[in-house]
């Protein structure tokens, strides 16, 4: 199980950061990933793997209005 | 010249010619004042005069803006409240003789070395809801005023017949005229009376003119919008943007006033005279070189303009669909900002006001008109942005073209896109219900989807149709949910609940039913449920940020005041948080986007000279929004009564909303009621409607308290004295007067009562409930 932005959503074996947003129907631009309270730059998206028990933040930023 | 670019001079927008007798129309003028002046030296941001004109008299005449004007209000939307509050009485209505038409600057505006410095804010007592209402707007009249001498023009009274107010910085002399002649919408008589007042017949010359206008819809309706113009020289057209919300159009036109017309000799980019113009352009230069490198891989902005949301909002269930019912719709991304990106012209860089890099006005030049007065005219039609394209999904019209058109129509016609595609999404729904049908609606088929019957009513409403439907439907939804109950033709309830309007104006176009701060964010406002105070849906529904109540108020504190600031001073708000530095993420607050913030700090110290830090910009901000809400309460509104929104917006009103999004409200209603998820599952869906709806209004009192809290205001949610005074309003004892009788008032009348019913594990925002005495 992970913790994404306090909620419970089940693990996958071999996700990567990328995988887990496209899941997840993140497709807003301008999010900052932290794993664990670690800020992980965009260009590891696609190569960073999640372990299970995770604690994910995908922060969306404002914009809009 | 690179390869690929071509000349301004070759370009043609390859719109329909018009061909007038311009001295003939302009011989038909009657002069009946003119007002020679000594025209100010602009000095670090301000002209310190305003302009003040009376139209049912023709007193024309100058004010001067004080030191203690500025400490105040600041300037631009805080000027605004000042004219009007010295103006006005608590029973101005929008259409009395001395309603106030105001158009403000604000100290940066008219800069040029940083993006978004364009912005004029227009205030009036709006007719939907009979309270100030505030609307921002870019183009180039709000700059050109300031050039011309003044930072606000202030328009009181009613001209006898239509007339033009010509504020000529060129030979510095104002004029009231008739205007017998003219056109009256907007995109013919923006150009008329841009090539009757340029100097010379030229693109530069026609250039330094700025035209404020509205069209036939503002004459018949509660939606009129302020058209500004601003020639673009390429396609050798008046474009136009919008202070849309509040019918401020609908009172420039009740004061009979065709066009104002603002016309500058010159204009240099160190017009506005910045104190340190080269501490200025520092700052400016590191976000235009952030905006030219980053936009294209964030939010794409100077390709698409705000349509970029369209496909975001779709895939966050956010999209108002079917007036509000869903957040996506299968059908949704026939209108996906790349839709209207094969429709623009995409050859020639678009900004509303010299200097903006993010450059997001964007254009369908020569677009064929399809219905109505113009049929076959081909025009030059600005946007579509991301609220039209909302209104277009919110009416289930899912064709790019129709929604061109319905832009097309409500700028020349001069009405909000907002409000008028809100609330006809209303009709439709009623009409699906049979609440409305043909007969009742004038014979317009008014259908989810129904293009044809759309058009048809915006050219019958500009026409001034006297049906009974289209008379009261023009007024908003407000007056037609009390139009529908008065007639008996409809559970109550229902057309209550479904109607999206709060304070008489309409919503724009975000679904909030998953977000309950930005529920307050919509109700808790000024001047009705509008996005720019605050948007925090992601940061409440998605990033969970602010789980508590106090979390959210805190949240309902903070970015309102921080998004006055852009009104005060002329600003456009989205180069701050459309585009982020590469390494905002890195920073503590990157929801604030500190960096900007920063910025902001040093452009308003390098324009003024003033030496603030952004604990003292909050303050700026929280000066003016106090002031508007203590100017609300002082008309009779601005208490919790009138920040309660409609169900629509908290939740879903009908069944089959309940069905549409079942998996998540069933989830939701296990964890309220602390029962397993299948005892759930099995009870009756009317049933489980009814369990949310009472669970969630009471949500949105209880935020009500804590925000009313945090913001240093009652439980009925009007400022005291003590707040003012520690504000800087000390000295304003008439308001401090008023509001001390009026928080005895609600006293006698026991309204300074918590509004949420809290259960045992709940904890009220203070322990005292007269906490706001000692504030």
């Amino acid at each position: 199980m992970l913790i994404i932005n306090s909620k419970e959503v089940i693990w996958k074996k071999d996700e990567t950061i990328s995988l887990l947003l496209k899941r997840m129907n993140f497709v807003f631009p301008m999010i900052v990933v932290k794993i664990n309270g670690r800020l992980i730059k965009k260009d590891k998206y696609s190569t960073q793997l999640i372990n299970d028990n995770d604690e994910i933040s995908v922060i969306h930023m404002i914009s809009g209005g | 010249m690179v390869k690929g670019q071509f000349s301004w001079k070759d370009y043609d927008a390859g719109n329909t010619k018009h061909e007038w007798d311009l001295q003939k129309i302009h011989a038909a003028h009657k002069v009946l004042t003119e007002f020679k002046y000594d025209k100010n030296k602009i000095e670090k941001g301000f002209a310190n005069k305003t302009l003040y004109i009376n139209l049912t008299t023709n007193e024309i005449k100058e004010k001067p803006v004080t030191d203690d004007m500025k400490k105040k209000f600041t300037g631009g939307r805080g000027f605004g409240l000042k004219l009007l509050w010295d103006s006005i009485q608590p029973d101005t209505r929008w259409n009395s003789e001395e309603n106030d038409l105001v158009i403000t600057t604000g100290p940066l505006c008219g800069s040029t070395q940083y993006p978004g410095s364009g912005k004029s804010l227009c205030l009036t007592v709006s007719p939907s809801t009979n309270i100030v209402c505030d609307s921002n707007v870019g183009g180039y009249f709000g700059p050109y005023l300031k050039f011309c001498g003044y930072d606000a023009l202030e328009i009181q009274g009613k001209a006898k017949e239509d007339v033009i107010i010509v504020i000529d910085g060129e030979a510095s002399v104002i004029r009231i005229e008739t205007a017998p002649l003219e056109e009256i919408n907007t995109h013919l008589v923006s150009e008329q009376l841009t090539y009757m007042y340029s100097s010379k017949d030229d693109e530069r010359s026609r250039q330094r003119v700025s035209v404020v206008s509205a069209g036939h819809g503002a004459e018949n309706s509660y939606w009129g919008c302020l058209n500004f113009s601003f020639w673009d020289i390429r396609r050798k057209v008046a474009r136009l943007k919008q202070a849309g919300r509040g019918g401020l159009g609908t009172v420039l036109r009740d004061k009979k006033i065709k066009g104002i017309v603002a016309r500058v000799d010159k204009f240099t980019g160190v017009e506005n005279a910045p104190e340190n113009p080269e501490a200025a352009a520092k700052v400016g230069t590191k976000i235009q070189k952030e905006i030219r490198d980053l936009d294209r891989y964030q939010c794409n902005m100077r390709q698409v303009g705000t349509a970029h949301l369209v496909e975001i909002m779709d895939a966050y269930d956010l999209l108002p669909c079917e007036n509000y019912r869903f957040g996506s719709f299968p059908k949704a991304p026939k209108i996906y900002s790349m839709k209207f990106f094969e429709n623009f012209t995409r050859v020639i860089p678009d900004g509303c006001w010299h200097g903006c890099t993010m450059a997001c006005a964007k254009t369908v030049d020569s677009f064929e008109v399809m219905t109505g007065p113009y049929k076959g005219h081909r025009v030059t039609v600005d946007g579509p942005e991301y609220e039209t394209v909302g209104c277009g999904a919110n009416m289930s019209l899912w064709d790019p073209k129709w929604i061109i058109e319905f832009n097309f129509y409500c700028d020349t016609y001069g009405i909000d896109t907002i409000s008028s595609g809100t609330a006809i999404a209303y009709y439709m729904e009623m009409f699906e219900y049979g609440i409305l049908n043909k007969e009742r609606c004038g014979g317009l088929e008014l259908a989810f989807g129904n293009f044809n019957a759309v058009m048809q009513f915006l050219h019958r409403m500009a026409d001034g149709d006297t049906d009974e439907f289209i008379k009261v439907a023009a007024k908003g939804i407000r007056r037609v949910k009390d139009w529908l109950k008065s007639k008996n033709w409809g559970d109550h309830q229902l057309i209550e609940d479904a109607g999206m309007e709060s304070k008489g104006l309409e919503y724009s176009e975000y679904v909030t039913k998953e977000s309950l701060a930005m529920q307050g964010g919509y109700g808790l406002t000024l001047k009705g449920p509008q996005h720019d105070e605050a948007w925090l849906i992601f940061m409440d529904m998605v990033n969970n940020q602010i789980p508590t109540f106090k979390d959210k108020a805190e949240a309902l504190h903070y970015f309102p005041m921080w998004r006055t600031w852009f009104g005060l001073n002329g600003l456009c708000k989205l180069p701050w948080n459309d585009v982020e530095p590469a390494n905002n993420a890195e920073t503590n607050d990157p929801s604030k986007v500190p960096e900007h913030l920063n910025n902001y700090v040093e452009y308003q110290n390098a324009v003024t000279g003033w030496n603030i830090n952004k604990e003292e910009l909050i303050l700026q901000s929280e000066r003016a929004y106090n002031w508007q809400r203590a100017l609300n309460v002082w008309m009779g509104r601005g208490q919790r009564r009138d920040d309660w929104i409609p169900y629509r917006s908290m939740g879903p009103v009908t069944e089959l909303e309940y069905v549409s999004r079942q998996e998540r409200y069933d989830k939701q209603l296990a964890e309220i009621m602390n029962k397993p998820l299948e005892e759930i599952e099995k009870m009756d869906v009317g049933k489980k409607v009814k369990l949310l709806y009472d669970h969630r209004r009471n949500q949105y009192q209880i935020l009500s308290d804590a925000v009313y809290m945090r913001r240093g205001w009652t439980q009925n949610g009007v400022p005291t004295p003590v707040k003012m005074k520690q504000l800087g309003f000390a000295d304003e004892q008439k308001m401090l007067d008023f509001l001390a009788k009026k928080i005895q008032e609600d006293e006698e009348n026991g309204l300074n009562e918590w509004g949420g019913v809290y259960s045992e594990s709940e904890e009220k925002p203070s322990k005292e409930r007269r906490y706001w005495e000692s504030w």
